[in-house]
């Protein structure tokens, strides 16, 4: 049965395979020349004179095009590429064109159709991730270095072992919408729709929460020229270069939130610097030392949601069966919409919400 | 009579509407068994449950003996050719018998091959190139090369030409006379039956209106044709299956176990395809007035 299985996946698999090593001796060739840069640009003995800034800011700018592609674009397109192209498309394919009729009157049960199925796809779309994650976190390490910001969205989830997750994850829901909807197109579409929305949700309110964010609250005070206008936030400042800040919310002296803080150039605090005495900022975050943590937490949900899909696609083929379209030359054929896949979409039970606040830019229209 | 196919009660729901309600039937072991009946009859949803595709809603169906496609031996004893004969489009003819040889413990690869060459066909080529003829014989040779004792095909030869018909059917009933197989044969074109089949089984409604040898069929029914009459003047153990008047004359198909004796009928042998129609047409001249205990009309239980 494995046989089949790979017999019908093996051109996809060449194609991925064949680019992912491509791409690899790409990203060997430019890696070690960025390594190179690394140890020459002077960001290792910078910290003596002083310009830190300039030289990192410089080698960040290398390979700016590969950075982009291979870390934004390549490494979130292919575990959406593992559910759309490959998950979907699995069982939609052979109920759509009928070829299970086939497959299922083989002396295979169709238990062991689907396990060879998944085990042959499945694998596939989880190592290719794993494999360019791989080559992605070890080209980007002397950047990441440099940076120091892990926790950005934009580095954290193309980094380690998240990714493989997410195509674990991709291909388990293309395979359940394909199981449920049964034709090729619409199982993909929903796969991508709910391959996006799933990273959503877990991007904006259920990373934040993996672990209960750390607080600072910090106070205010107003420096700079006599006018009142030089007012600096300690921010991001406050927390250690590397630490993730979840939300900032700007409170007054009675504890209150606010987003404006109002006085003037005539106001008596503004010549004795006193006016944002008693403001404090509230900080909630990560701590850096955390992104292993997160790392395993992330990837463990939607490991653990990508088993529960493909248990559910085990039960429904086998105890429940797969309701069959009625082939029939009369047309009659009953045209069931399948039933909306109620994916488990984990919630955090955390009650805490996430502020987005800006109040830096608020802030700068005093007076 | 031992039975391949036995079903009791057997229904198919899909969403509301019954594919397949309350069907009950025997198909006998050891013969070539028609499946006919109009669209809409059931005859696909039967199948399918019986190859274990469909589970059913209700009622009970057994398959030599077994649920249907409840383990590998029981997929292993049945061959399985579905309505329009999917093949793998992408994949070739030596990978669709691979496919039956890795997929299939008792596999008979000789006949497989030999099978493909008899039939002409190159192994390398893509199923998706053949033509619907080809196709169907790809399908029939992976069914009956996994060696089954059951073979059942849905409406195998609905989407074929003439030709293309007749010569599955001739593969199909050189299959049958090597390796003693049973065989159920669902289509709604009885004279292509008429070539293959020695039993029949027509099913309207997801009833069974008639089940029989066809010898004995065609011996037992009669076209009679004569005067203008009153058919209630028939003798009692003639029962009218269709009959059609005009102002002078009388068409009568009737059935019975005795001559027709009668000098005022001119009796005619009825073909099986106009018997199949009479019977799939009629929802029931003289057949549903059937209140007096006789057996259902058209049923035949040995």
């Amino acid at each position: 049965m494995i046989w089949l299985a790979w017999r019908q996946f093996r051109t996809q698999a060449a194609v991925v395979f064949g680019a992912l090593a491509t791409l690899a001796v790409v990203l060997v060739v430019t890696g070690l020349r960025l390594r190179h840069l690394y140890d020459t640009s002077g960001i290792t003995t910078c910290s003596a004179t002083g310009d830190c800034d300039t030289v990192a800011q410089a080698f960040a700018a290398q390979y700016s095009w590969l950075q982009t592609l291979v870390g934004k674009i390549l490494l979130l397109l292919l575990p959406a590429i593992a559910g759309v192209f490959w998950g979907a498309p699995l069982i939609a394919r052979e109920l759509d064109t009928g070829t299970y009729r086939l497959a299922w009157t083989q002396s295979v049960t169709r238990t062991r159709w689907l396990a060879a199925k998944i085990a042959v796809v499945g694998l596939a779309s989880v190592v290719a991730s794993g494999l360019l994650s791989l080559m992605v976190t070890w080209w980007f390490s002397p950047l990441d270095k440099v940076s120091k910001s892990r926790f950005a969205p934009s580095v954290f989830q193309v980094r380690d072992i998240v990714p493989i997750g997410y195509a674990a994850f991709g291909f388990a829901f293309g395979l359940t919408a394909g199981l449920l909807i049964r034709r090729t197109l619409p199982a993909m579409a929903t796969t991508l729709v709910a391959y996006i929305a799933a990273r959503a949700v877990v991007l904006i309110w259920i990373r934040p929460h993996l672990q209960a964010p750390l607080h600072a609250t910090i106070a205010l005070h107003q420096s700079g020229s006599p006018d009142g206008v030089g007012v600096r936030l300690p921010g991001a400042s406050a927390i250690h270069p590397g630490d993730w800040m979840v939300s900032a919310q700007l409170l007054d002296p009675a504890g209150r939130p606010t987003n404006v803080i109002r006085f003037s150039a005539q106001d008596g605090c503004a010549g004795t610097h006193t006016c944002l005495n008693g403001y404090h900022q509230a900080l909630t975050y990560q701590p850096a030392n955390r992104y292993w943590p997160f790392q395993w937490y992330e990837t463990g949900l939607f490991l653990g949601s990508a088993l529960l899909l493909i248990g559910f696609c085990f039960w429904w083929i086998t105890d429940h069966r797969a309701p069959t379209t009625h082939h029939s030359s009369s047309a009659a054929q009953p045209n069931t919409p399948a039933p909306n896949p109620s994916h488990p979409r984990p919630r955090p039970d955390d009650p805490q919400r996430v502020e987005t606040v800006q109040p830096v830019g608020r802030l700068s229209d005093v007076n | 009579m031992t039975a391949v196919l036995e079903a009791t009660g057997l229904g198919k729901r899909y969403r509301r509407k019954w594919a397949l309600a309350d069907c009950t039937l025997q198909i006998p072991a050891g013969r070539v068994v028609g499946l006919v009946g109009p669209n809409g009859a059931g005859k696909s949803t039967l199948l399918n449950l019986a190859a274990g595709l469909l589970t059913a809603t209700t009622g009970r169906i057994e398959v030599l003996g077994a649920r249907p496609a409840q383990g590998p031996t029981e997929l292993a004893r049945v061959g399985f050719v579905a309505q329009d004969t999917p093949t793998y489009a992408a994949l070739s003819i030596a990978d669709h018998l691979r496919l039956g040889s890795r997929l299939n413990p008792g596999w008979d690869s000789s006949m497989a091959e030999d099978r493909i060459e008899q039939l002409d066909l190159d192994p390398a080529q893509r199923a998706g190139k053949l033509s619907g003829g080809q196709r169907a014989q790809l399908a029939l040779t992976l069914a009956v090369a996994k060696r089954p004792e059951l073979l059942i095909l849905d409406e195998p030869i609905a989407s074929l030409d003439p030709l293309a018909r007749r010569e599955f059917l001739q593969s199909l009933m050189e299959v049958v006379a090597e390796h003693q197989v049973s065989v159920v044969l669902s289509s709604h074109l009885v004279s292509d039956l008429e070539r293959v089949c020695d039993h029949l089984i027509i099913l309207v409604a997801s009833r069974v209106r008639l089940a029989g040898d066809i010898d004995e069929l065609l011996a037992s029914h009669h076209l009679l044709t004569g005067r203008r009459r009153d058919l209630s003047t028939l003798p009692q153990d003639q029962q009218v299956i269709s009959a059609s008047h005009t102002d002078r004359q009388t068409t009568v198909l009737v059935r019975t176990e005795a001559p027709i004796l009668d000098p005022a009928w001119t009796v005619e042998q009825i073909s099986l395809e106009d018997l199949a129609l009479a019977y799939m047409s009629t929802a029931g001249v003289g057949g549903h007035r059937d209140h007096n205990g006789r057996k259902t009309r058209g049923v035949v239980r040995r």
